[in-house]
């Protein structure tokens, strides 16, 4: 075949930043992240009155799960062993953990959307990360609501609990936010990858996302052992709060695991922002538009 | 055509719509069954505790997590349904088109809903259903007649919920942005509907004003039905008798925003 058309192709993938370094695109990620996530906010505050309901709901949303439990907890005086207040100390680190990544890149979960219709083809001839293109997409301050409640049941929990206060039992309620709200991002991130495959499956997402908030709001005396080990060993949502959050609790976790495991978090979340970080390239190497 | 034609033909529609994404529903059966699992456990907790809460013992109350399992799609107690497409034409303007058309606005509407409620018993309940009776002891009945009992009050709960849903979209026409009023009545329903939690678990007053709310008619009436803890005629009654209602009520709106509105768009 000697008709092959040799002339060099543009690629859309070719990194702009290339030259800047993994610093310089970093940085320029977060750039691109904030001013596209303030233009969000600006669009969302033309409609004022939806905004504060939208808020006002979200802060409900979550409310309700724990109006759930309280209403439980008007016919019993335990679950599982566990008091309200106990209860309501995962209940709070699960919410904040989940709420924050939620409202950084919660929107990611619109991404096999956004593959279907031809949209994606915007974000990839644009300078800038298409991991922070997707993130800051549609960017819901109301979110807020849901970060809002758990801090105010964890409140609850910390006026409420009976527990021996140490340095380091104090270190590990932000410890337990900000990583558990980085093994949330992860998972975000992760299933979003996952929608470059399977793009109507982006509820799938949605068993991990909300359903594991949901399941860490609850101790994890409740559930079958090999559910435990799932989030423990294949998906570590465990770590979120359940490990640390029963150290402080002075509480023993249902599997039989090394307690220094309580302080793992932080090198879990790194180890999860990794694999999601590879899940996403590879993701995003392999897309094809739909061509619409 | 027949108006009657018209109006399976659009109910078939809708039905071919929601069957045509086969990986979106199996996602959302996975989603499903996981929720049910969780939900299954601490009811199993809660029960342990305190044996025949609410009149309904452990093998009930789980049959209630996976019925709410079954209903979460049909019903639209998770996301938007139709309303969202319905806002967003009242949003652009689009929906001037639609009065136009030699068809009724909620009719067509409640046909296509009808259509796609269809495919989500069939789609989505099934095997959420299926799978809970795999892993749980659940109290099914035994004879045909329980069950069709329930599909009936499916299909009346069906009603109510698109006449809920037709009321709140219709309200685009002042706010044009549906957001919040659609996440209220999202909010709303999960509460009142008893997806949190069955009705009559609910402590005193409250229990007996979720009871009367049209929410109730969703959810707690056919997993009644289903268990043989409620009145047949009555329960088919109370939820008739808010669908008659609901729809009489969006009707009343439709003639008012069509008259007084102008469209938005150029």
């Amino acid at each position: 075949m000697a008709d092959v058309d040799e002339r060099p192709v543009t690629r859309v993938t070719e990194d702009p930043f290339g030259a800047y370094g993994p610093y310089g695109r970093l940085r320029d990620g977060l750039r691109a992240y904030r001013m596209i996530a303030a233009m969000w906010i600006r669009s969302t505050m033309a409609y004022r009155a939806s905004f504060v309901m939208t808020a006002f709901g979200n802060f409900a949303a979550t409310a309700f799960d724990f109006v759930a439990i309280l209403l439980m907890f008007s016919q019993v005086d335990e679950l599982g062993g566990f008091t309200l207040s106990e209860i309501a100390l995962l209940y709070g680190t699960s919410a904040i953990a989940f709420g924050l990544a939620d409202l950084m890149i919660g929107s990611m979960d619109r991404l096999g959307r956004r593959v279907r219709d031809g949209t994606l083809d915007t974000l990839l001839v644009r300078p800038a990360p298409v991991l922070a293109q997707v993130a800051a997409d549609k960017f819901a301050l109301r979110r807020l609501g849901r970060v809002t409640q758990g801090a105010l049941v964890l409140g609850y929990a910390l006026a409420t609990l009976d527990i021996a206060w140490t340095p380091l039992k104090v270190l590990m309620l932000p410890m337990m936010v900000v990583s558990g709200g980085i093994i949330f991002g992860a998972v975000f991130v992760g299933g979003a990858a996952f929608q470059f495959v399977a793009q109507d499956a982006s509820e799938v997402q949605n068993a991990f996302t909300y359903g594991g908030a949901t399941l860490l709001q609850y101790p994890p005396a409740l559930f079958a052992k090999d559910l435990l080990r799932g989030v423990t060993f294949v998906l570590p949502l465990a770590f979120v709060n359940w490990l640390p959050g029963l150290y402080v609790l002075g509480r023993p976790y249902p599997l039989d695991v090394p307690h220094w495991l309580a302080f793992a978090p932080p090198l879990v979340a790194a180890a999860c922002c990794a694999l999601a970080g590879a899940a996403w390239r590879a993701g995003l190497r392999s897309y094809r538009s739909t061509g619409s | 055509m027949g108006t009657g034609r018209l109006y399976a033909a659009v109910a078939a529609g809708g039905f071919r719509r929601y069957a045509t994404y086969r990986v979106a529903t199996a996602a959302g059966v996975f989603t499903n069954t996981v929720f049910g699992f969780i939900l299954a456990y601490t009811y199993i907790a809660l029960w342990q505790e305190k044996p025949h809460l609410g009149g309904y013992d452990q093998a009930q109350a789980l049959t209630y997590v996976w019925v709410g399992q079954a209903m979460f799609a049909v019903m639209v107690l998770g996301s938007a349904g139709f309303e969202e497409e319905l806002i967003e034409r009242i949003r652009t303007g689009d929906i001037a088109v639609d009065l136009y058309r030699p068809a009724d606005l909620q009719l067509w509407w409640l046909a296509a809903d009808l259509g796609r409620a269809l495919f989500q018993l069939l789609g989505r309940g099934v095997v959420p259903m299926l799978c809970g009776a795999l892993f749980f002891d659940l109290a099914l009945p035994s004879s045909a007649l329980p069950w069709l009992a329930c599909l009936v009050a499916v299909a009346l709960g069906t009603l109510v919920s698109f006449a809920i849903r037709y009321i709140v979209a219709l309200w685009a026409f002042w706010l044009l942005d549906g957001a919040g009023a659609m996440q209220i009545t999202w909010l709303t329903g999960v509460f009142f509907s008893g997806m949190l939690l069955p009705l009559n678990v609910f402590p005193g007053a409250l229990g007996d004003l979720a009871r009367l709310l049209p929410w109730s008619a969703l959810l707690q009436a056919p997993a009644d039905v289903l268990l043989g803890e409620a009145d047949v005629w009555g329960t088919f009654a109370f939820q008739a008798g808010w669908a008659v209602a609901l729809l009489a009520v969006g009707r009343l709106i439709q003639s008012a925003a069509t008259r007084k509105v102008v469209v938005q768009g150029g």
